[in-house]
């Protein structure tokens, strides 16, 4: 029997039309717009100005303080301006915008096409490679990977887990990734690896990937340490603490952390970053991203710099079709609905999804008729029913005592709602006053 | 913006369930034990169904416009089940007015005064069956008997229920033994030629649709199978302590309405459990109230009963009994 984890969890359409699309380079933008808050934590600190001139690969903003990462230029050209520019998050918010020239790349990146297998980095070396890279988790969390690489005192971890799950309908970023660049992700894991000082990683990967999983399989014979497990499918089994359930069975306590049972999760593609930037000195300046939707001529996957307009990976996967009603910035589940397409890629940018007018809009909301599915369907064993009218009415005393803090946002709860009810919605509102309340008992 | 799009929280996909699709799916389910009551019952069962199923929607909908003052929405279904179960739960030669009773007290006092769909702690057809067994003990307890009254309605020949000559022999002194060959064969009984409410008779045709409601994941197999259980178990151990004065559990199992109640009526989404582990302890409940009001209290079936009890316990239930919480209590392997 192939593994899941055990409860709750969702099936809805994968919808993967882009899974036998090859990765495809798009061409630098006239162009870029880089925000300087692509992670969670603080926003970087810009060291060019106006009128610098910079190149490819060549840090622009510095990471401030502990939970922040550096952010470097994806093209060579000229700083027009550091400003307000609208991104993903449906605000303006600080970014540097480049206008681009002659792509000449910064001085010791090695930008050639050769596997460079050999290891000499140590784990201090790999750690520091990886805030100067600028690594944030690449499944959508943007979490800077440095910090997940440094334990904090007294936790120990035995075993490394590579996230290939990918269990958002439509995308297939990793997919494609695992297929074409299975060396590069192998020596990244076998870095990340030694930078957490354990022997032992498992890839998992749902098994509507075979030929990633066979693939990996067989490169896995040349890596020491390195084991793939193959997955049942189910939504959201690439949620860290799902995906630690299904593959060795540990379960990670409320409010706790991966390290707590002895391990530490890493996408596939941060895994292949983490390579770049150790075994070639490349910062994160480009990533995959899936292109995608039912109605789309092209369902494509492209290798794009950050700070592409969104637009443009559109237009080049066969345009926007006319009936388009919504655009999402991530898969359908979790993803987030964009208000402009000129918003640009950054570092968590793993799809676009273009959502036809017709399935666009959320069915009509009527009374909870208590058929516990909300509760059937949550991994993480809470309530979303009471959860709901908690926050609706400001019981933030009972949405605490039940463990709204728990929730992750999956969507499985309102996915399922045959009622139409805007669980999630509500629930996000209780989590949110809950963690200032208890934030201000704390002071 | 060259083109309006539309912007809202995740998620942004949906499954394709809704209240109306569940709804209709268990009407669906009730189908075969419908059509096995017109075989037997003929035209009954035909005028009760009718009447009972008008009589709920239109008081729903009566109740929501002119009472509630809101748009009704009896289009979702809810109210013809209700109005489907109330007939199950009829014998086929109930008077129509009495029918219509059944249904204002189902949907009025059951359902609506609640705050309707949802909100209702009691089964409403089990409130309309429940104050009309009360109200009109005569007429809720004569039952037409099978193929035999086919062409007739309110005028057909009646008898008891298996249960009631059972309870009424055991009370008289008859041994089990002698009480068996005056009910039809197990074989009968399975399949619904005895006398009975038009939905109680057949157990196979119930079970047929139950498994349509699991395999469409309308119902949860918890409740059902707890039941079972449960009244296998006690009815068991009484029937080999003492076999002269019970009947054996598969006799227990097939007859009544414990089918009927386990599968279509304790299943009710807002009358039951949240949880599998509330869903086994209101089914074993129910299962002990049933057996216990069959063997000895006064009338010769308990679940109607049964399961109002436990519905007035599922409040208390989902408060005390909880998911195991993810990460709640760490065991690592």
């Amino acid at each position: 029997m192939i593994q899941t984890f055990p409860r709750g969890g969702v099936h809805p359409a994968e919808d993967k039309f882009a899974a036998g699309s090859p990765i495809k380079t798009l061409k630098v933008p006239e162009t870029v717009v880089i925000p300087l808050s692509q992670h969670i934590g603080a926003p970087a600190e810009p060291v060019v100005k106006k009128g610098d001139e910079v190149k490819t690969g060549q840090v622009i903003a510095k990471s401030k303080g502990f939970v922040s990462t550096n952010i470097h230029s994806s093209v060579t050209g000229t700083v027009r301006k550091i400003d307000s520019e609208l991104d993903s998050s449906g605000y303006k918010r600080a970014a540097v915008v480049i206008d681009t020239g002659e792509d000449n790349w910064a001085e010791g990146i090695d930008t050639g096409k050769t596997i460079n297998k050999d290891i000499t980095a140590g784990a201090d070396e790999i750690i520091r490679k990886t805030l100067d890279a600028g690594i944030v988790g690449l499944g959508g969390a943007t979490f800077p990977s440095h910090i997940k690489l440094s334990l904090p005192k007294g936790k120990k971890a035995d075993v490394l887990i590579i996230n290939g799950v990918e269990c958002e309908p439509c995308l297939t970023s990793d997919h494609r990734l695992m297929l074409e660049r299975g060396d590069e992700l192998m020596v990244g894991i076998q870095l990340l690896m030694k930078a957490l000082n354990v022997t032992r990683a498992f890839i998992g990967i749902e098994n509507n990937k075979p030929d990633a999983i066979a693939h990996l399989i067989k490169l896995s014979v040349n890596y020491e340490g390195i084991t793939v497990k193959p997955l049942r499918i189910k939504y959201p089994q690439g949620a860290e603490k799902q995906l630690i359930k299904a593959l060795i069975n540990r379960e990670v306590p409320s409010g706790g952390l991966p390290v707590d049972v002895g391990t530490v999760v890493h996408n596939v593609g941060t895994a292949v970053a983490v390579y770049e930037a150790v075994q070639k000195n490349k910062p994160l300046i480009e990533r995959i991203v899936t292109v995608t939707g039912r109605e789309m001529k092209e369902p494509s996957n492209f290798l794009v710099r950050i700070g592409t307009p969104v637009r443009t990976l559109i237009d080049a996967a066969g345009g926007l079709p006319d009936n388009t009603g919504k655009v999402v910035n991530g898969g359908p589940m979790m993803g987030k609905a964009l208000n402009s397409l000129d918003v640009p890629v950054t570092k968590g940018t793993s799809g676009i999804v273009i959502i036809p007018s017709a399935e666009a809009s959320r069915k009509p909301v009527v009374n909870c008729v208590r058929c516990a599915k909300c509760v059937t369907v949550c991994p993480m064993g809470l309530e979303p029913y009471l959860l709901m009218p908690a926050a609706e009415f400001g019981k933030w005393d009972l949405a605490e005592e039940e463990s709204i803090l728990d929730c992750m946002e999956c969507g499985s709860c309102s996915y399922i709602c045959p009622s139409g009810r805007p669980l999630l919605d509500y629930i996000r509102l209780g989590k949110s006053t809950v963690s200032k309340i208890i934030r201000s008992r704390k002071q | 913006m060259d083109k309006l799009i539309t912007v809202s929280p995740s998620p942004h996909v949906y499954g394709d369930d809704n209240v109306k699709k569940l709804m209709y799916g268990v009407i669906y389910a009730l189908i075969p034990a419908f059509l096995v009551s017109v075989y037997f019952f003929g035209i009954g069962t035909l005028i009760v169904t009718a009447i009972s199923v008008v009589s709920c929607v239109g008081f729903e909908y009566l109740i929501q416009k002119y009472l509630m003052k809101t748009e009704p929405s009896v289009s979702d279904g809810s109210a013809a089940v209700t109005g489907v179960l109330l007939a199950m739960n009829l014998p086929t030669n109930m008077p129509w007015w009495i029918i219509v009773i059944g249904a204002l007290v189902a949907i009025g006092v059951g359902k609506m005064s609640f705050g309707g769909l949802g909100n209702n702690p009691f089964n409403p057809a089990l409130v309309g069956r429940v104050f009309l067994f009360i109200s009109f003990p005569v007429q809720m307890t004569s039952w037409p008997g099978p193929i035999v009254s086919r062409l007739q309605y309110t005028d057909a020949a009646t008898g008891a229920t298996p249960l009631a000559v059972i309870k009424e022999g055991l009370a008289a002194g008859v041994p089990m033994s002698r009480l068996v060959e005056q009910i039809p064969g197990y074989l009968d009984l399975f399949i619904g030629h005895l006398h009975g409410s038009m939905g109680e008779i057949s157990a196979l045709a119930l079970l047929a649709g139950g498994i349509y409601m699991l395999s469409r994941k309308i119902i949860t197999w918890h409740i059902p199978v707890s039941i079972f259980l449960t009244v296998f178990l006690f009815t068991g151990i009484l029937w080999l302590i003492n076999p002269y004065d019970n009947a054996d559990p598969v006799f227990h199992l097939i007859t009544g309405g414990l089918v009927l109640g386990a599968v279509y009526m304790a299943t009710d989404y807002a009358t039951s459990p949240m949880t599998p582990k509330g869903m086994w302890i209101f089914g074993i409940g129910i299962g002990v109230i049933t057996v216990a009001i069959r063997v000895y209290g006064a009338y010769p079936e308990g679940i109607s009963f049964a399961i109002l009890i436990m519905n007035s316990f599922v409040p208390l239930i989902n408060k005390y009994v909880k998911p195991k919480r993810f990460g709640e209590e760490v065991k690592n392997g």
